[in-house]
This record gives C-alpha cells, structure tokens and sequence, in this order.
C-alpha cells in the first residue's frame, strides 16, 4: 500500500462517518434548524466520495446543486416560516417508533440485498478523470437524450408552476357585484380589473410581487 | 509551449537525493504551495484594506491614514492585530456552536477557491478540469454559512441580513454561471488555464472582453453583488440592518467575516482578469518580444522573467478591477432589495442567456474568432 492508497482509505472511512454521523443527525435532532444545516453535510460528504471515485464533475455538481441550492432553499423555507411548536406527545408512541424502525430496517435489507445480488459490470480502467465531463457530455447528447429532454421538461413544469402559484394575487374579501370569478380551471385570483378598481393597496401589491415572483424560480433551478 | 521550470521535480529530486523516499518527499512538497497561495491571499487582503482606506479618502478629499507606517500602510495591520486581541464576545442567549461554526463556513469555501487561480503558465496548485465550475459551486456555500451566523446570534437584524444575503447570493449565481458558460463556450474548456491560453496568441487584442463585451458587464456586476459591495452591500446596509448577520459579531469571529469579505473581493478580481482580461497575458505577447530581441524562449533566466511577469500582470490586472470597485463603491448608491432582485431576475438573466445564445451562435458562424 502506497502513501496516495492510504490516504484514499483514510478519506473514505472520514467521509463515510461524517455522512452516516451527519444523517443520523438529521434524523434525530430536535431542532430543525440543526437538521437542516446537517443535510448540508450529508451532501458535501456525499460529494467527496465522487471526488474518491474521479468523479470531479459531478462531486462540484452535487455541491453546487445539493448543498448551494437544494439546502439553502431548505433553510430558507425553515427560517422565513420560523414556526416555534411544542409538539403534543403522540399516543402509541413506543409502537409507532417500532414500526417505524422496522419499515427502515426493511428497506435497509432490500436494498442491501438487491445491491450484494446484483452482478454489477466491474471495470478494473481507471476511470477518466481528466474528460469525465467530455464523457457525460457525449452521453447526455446521444444514449441518454430522452431522459436528459423528459427532466428538463420535468423542470420546465415545475418552473410553470411555481411561478403560477407565486403571481397568484389576494383573494377579494367580497365579490364586487357585476364581477363574477370565472369557475372551472382558474386558480382563486383577483382579476385584474379587480386590481385597478379597488387600487387602495395597489402599492403594497406591486412590492410585493417581485418579492414572491422571484424566489419561486429559485425553487425550481434546484 | 516549452516545458519551464519545474520547481515540483527540482524540489522532489532534492529531497529524495537527500535520502528520502519518494512519497514522503511528495508529500512535503505539496503543502507548500497551498501555504504560499494562503499567505499570498492574506498579504492581498491587507493591501485592498489599505487601498480602500487610501482611495476612499482620496475620493472624499481626505488623507486617510497616514500615521502606521509611511503613507499609513500598517493601517491594515493594525487593525488586524486589534481584532485578535479584541475580547471575543458569544451573545448570552445565540446557539454558540452555530455561532461560531458560521464565519468558519463563510470563510474556508472562500480560500479553497484560490485552488484554479493559475498566476502563471504552470503557476497553479492544481490544473483541474472542472476550474472554473469548482469555484462556482464553492462559492454557493457561503449562504449557508451567512444563514447560520444569522439564525445563531438570535438578533432580527441578522436574520435580516443573512436572509438577504442568501438571497441575493443565490440569485446573482445564476446570470453569473451563465456568462461564465459563455467564456467556457469559446475557450471549449472548464480548465482556467484554458481559458487563459485560448486568449493568449495576439496579446491585448485577443482577451474575452472584446468578444464577450456583455458577459464581461454582466459578470462583473454579479461579481459585486456576490462580494456585497456597493451599490449592493444591503446584507449589511447599516442604515437599515446596523450590519446585517455581523451584527452580533466580536473580535476575531468579526475577523474572519472581514477578511472572507476582502479574500473573496481579490478572488473575484482575479477571475474577472482570469476570464475577460488575459490572465497572465501581457499586452503585447511576450513570445512576440522574445522573437523581435532574438532571445531563446527555453534559457531559464527568460523563463524567471516570464513567471514573475505574470504574476504581476495577473495581480496588477485584479488590483486594477478592486480600484473600480471601490470607486463604484462611493459613486453608486445602494440599491434596494426589490431593486436587487428585478436587476438580477428580469435584466441580468435574461442578458446573460441572450448573450450565451449569441455566442453559440458566433461560434458556430465564426469559428476562426470564436474559438470554434
């Protein structure tokens, strides 16, 4: 064993540690906020275990996505909701933990089992560090388009949809009379010649907008 | 390209001729650049202190410090050795671990992306081949730590204020990214040394800025926006915030917010020379001066000159962009958080992917210009 395999060894048990320690934690913390923060150290160890396998661009991918976006949106939603809970303790908790347990466990086994079964097509090359990205890129545009095409139209969805729920405007207390809202596949909106009629807090509403209209689009690049 | 000087090889052979076995004597050997990159990095940080002060006063006709040293210039210092010594304060009721992990996750994203600066030819710590993307997704770490140091000093200001910053910072990335994917577009590599290579063969002529005029804006402006400096320092707007999510935020803790800050000012420079402006390039090529003297491009003591040439165009070119940013500084005023996000959402992104489209589509119709 030679100095650059020791430290490969060192580094992966390091890593898998801090994830498995960082994942427990994130399951049993109290504090949410703690959780949240935890996650993020999930996905960078995740990320240096790509790194051992010279999977460069996709351990940078994982931290740009996972952790630059994916988490800080998490903490995010968590610091602006800040909803402070004591949380009532359930009946039958002793039972619902057990089961819990079990229903984890179980899916432990499956899939350590499917992954111990499967006869998986070892290559002893050593992976390409250096074009990896020229690799994925290749296999992106020719084996792997539809599926590449079918999650960017996945995203284009999601991006329609959260930008459709944020330009959402506030519900009239009272419909005016003469103005009926429209029934059938419309979401609960303020027309918009309702808007300019009872302009009294068109000014707060135009503030507003960009506020609400641009994290949304955040929310779907993750 | 000639091979240069291998400071690596020489340093290993020394050392194993000295009875060392090869392994140990490449393990000495690789701290030491990153050592030096630190330092290096640290020294930057003091000289844009005092350039700050300096310019500031000189935009404000004052003098500025001028009683530290000649012309003031140990200013920085000791404002430095001011914060180490300050009484390092953790607030009664903050989340002490919280507290104090996020200045540290806020700062160490921040040097670990000096790994692709390239000052030289070979004058890197690592030639990777994901560069420059490494540095974006780094520098997606931040907010976390910018939330963290918020949510744990237990203040509104400062969850304000690391709000704000992870907001702004998240959506700045992204027309960011994009201009960056254009220079990758043209130069058909992720690698910073590339990138600068691909806009080295007719010297000033040949950079990025004139064929990505508008990456080059729009880079720069979210550049500042990702350095929160004016016009968009609003995470820490101390009419409005006091100072955002350091508010809470004493001696040495303080510290480290400070010198991420600067660090990451510098880095941000640097890239912006490293992508638009030549990198190491001098003005005129000099393979060109070399030639027109008659000089052997291989005789080692050219090759020094070489190397110390470009580090000091790389940092003279990255020292020149913290000037403009200081000026912009007491030239614009701050603009306001609806303000921010309608620039970066509805002008810089829709800029940036115009921009990225025109240039896939130049180089498809140019490609002798744009690198095709």
């Amino acid at each position: 064993m030679n100095l650059a395999e020791g430290v490969q060894i060192v580094s992966f048990c390091i890593l898998s540690l801090m994830m498995i320690g960082a994942a427990l934690g994130v399951v049993l913390f109290e504090n949410i906020v703690y959780s949240a923060f935890l996650l993020g150290g999930v996905f960078i160890s995740i990320a240096g275990l790509y790194i051992l396998l010279n999977a460069d661009f996709v351990a940078t991918a994982q931290v740009l996505i996972y952790v630059g976006a994916v988490n800080v949106l998490i903490l995010f939603a968590i610091m602006l909701v800040n909803k402070r809970e004591d949380f009532k303790p359930l009946p039958n908790r002793l039972l619902r933990q057990v089961t819990t347990g079990l229903v984890c466990f179980g899916i432990f086994a499956l899939l350590s089992t499917m992954v111990l079964a499967t006869p998986w097509a070892f290559s002893t090359a050593p992976a390409a560090a250096e074009s990896s990205i020229v690799i994925i890129g290749e296999h992106l545009f020719s084996d792997f388009l539809l599926p590449f095409e079918l999650a960017s139209v996945l995203l284009l969805m999601a991006m329609v949809g959260a930008i459709v729920l944020a330009r959402r405007e506030y519900i009239p207390d009272e419909i005016l009379p003469g103005l009926t809202r429209p029934s059938g596949l419309t979401l609960p909106e303020r027309p918009r010649e309702l808007l300019t009629l009872t302009s009294g807090g068109k000014g707060d509403l135009r503030n507003q907008k960009p506020a609400s209209s641009t994290k949304q689009p955040i929310d779907t690049n993750a | 390209m000639n091979p240069g000087i291998d400071l690596q090889g020489t340093f290993i052979q020394t050392l194993r001729d000295l009875g060392l076995p090869a392994g140990a004597a490449k393990a000495i050997w690789m701290p030491l650049p990153m050592f030096l990159i630190i330092i290096g990095a640290t020294v930057g940080v003091l000289v844009v202190v005092w350039l700050e002060r300096k310019i500031s006063a000189a935009v404000q006709q004052r003098i500025g410090p001028e009683f530290a040293g000649p012309l003031g210039v140990l200013q920085p210092v000791a404002d430095g050795l001011k914060l180490v010594f300050k009484e390092d304060i953790v607030p009664a009721k903050s989340d002490p671990w919280l507290f104090t992990l996020g200045p540290i996750l806020v700062v160490i994203p921040v040097f670990l992306s000096y790994l692709v600066v390239p000052f030289g030819q070979n004058l890197v710590i690592t030639n990777l081949s994901v560069g420059i993307f490494l540095w974006i997704a780094l520098s997606s770490i931040a907010p976390i730590g910018l939330l963290m140091s918020g949510y744990a000093s237990n203040n509104k200001y400062s969850l304000l204020g690391g709000l704000r910053a992870a907001a702004q910072s998240i959506s700045y990335e992204v027309p960011m990214a994009l201009s960056v994917l254009a220079v990758v577009l043209m130069s058909n590599s992720l690698s910073t040394i590339d990138i600068v290579q691909q806009q080295s063969h007719y010297g000033i002529l040949s950079w990025n800025v004139w064929r990505q005029p508008l990456g080059f804006l729009i880079f720069w402006i979210a550049a500042l926006a990702e350095c929160e400096r004016l016009p968009f320092d609003l995470p820490e707007a101390e009419e409005e915030l006091v100072a955002g999510y350091q508010t809470e935020y004493a001696g040495m803790k303080f510290g480290l917010f400070y010198i991420g800050s600067y660090v990451n000012l510098v880095l941000s420079s640097l890239l912006v020379a490293v992508l638009y402006l030549g990198g190491w390039e001098t003005p005129v090529p000099i393979e060109f001066v070399g030639g027109l003297l008659g000089l052997n491009e291989t005789s080692p003591w050219l090759q020094v000159i070489d190397a110390a040439l470009g580090i000091t165009m790389t940092v003279l070119k990255a020292y020149f962009l913290v000037f403009l940013a200081i000026l912009l500084r007491w030239t614009l005023p701050r603009v306001r958080i609806d303000q921010l996000l309608n620039l970066g959402w509805k002008f810089l992104l829709p800029v940036s992917l115009v921009n990225l489209l025109l240039t896939a589509a130049l180089k498809l119709a140019f490609p002798f210009a744009f690198g095709g």
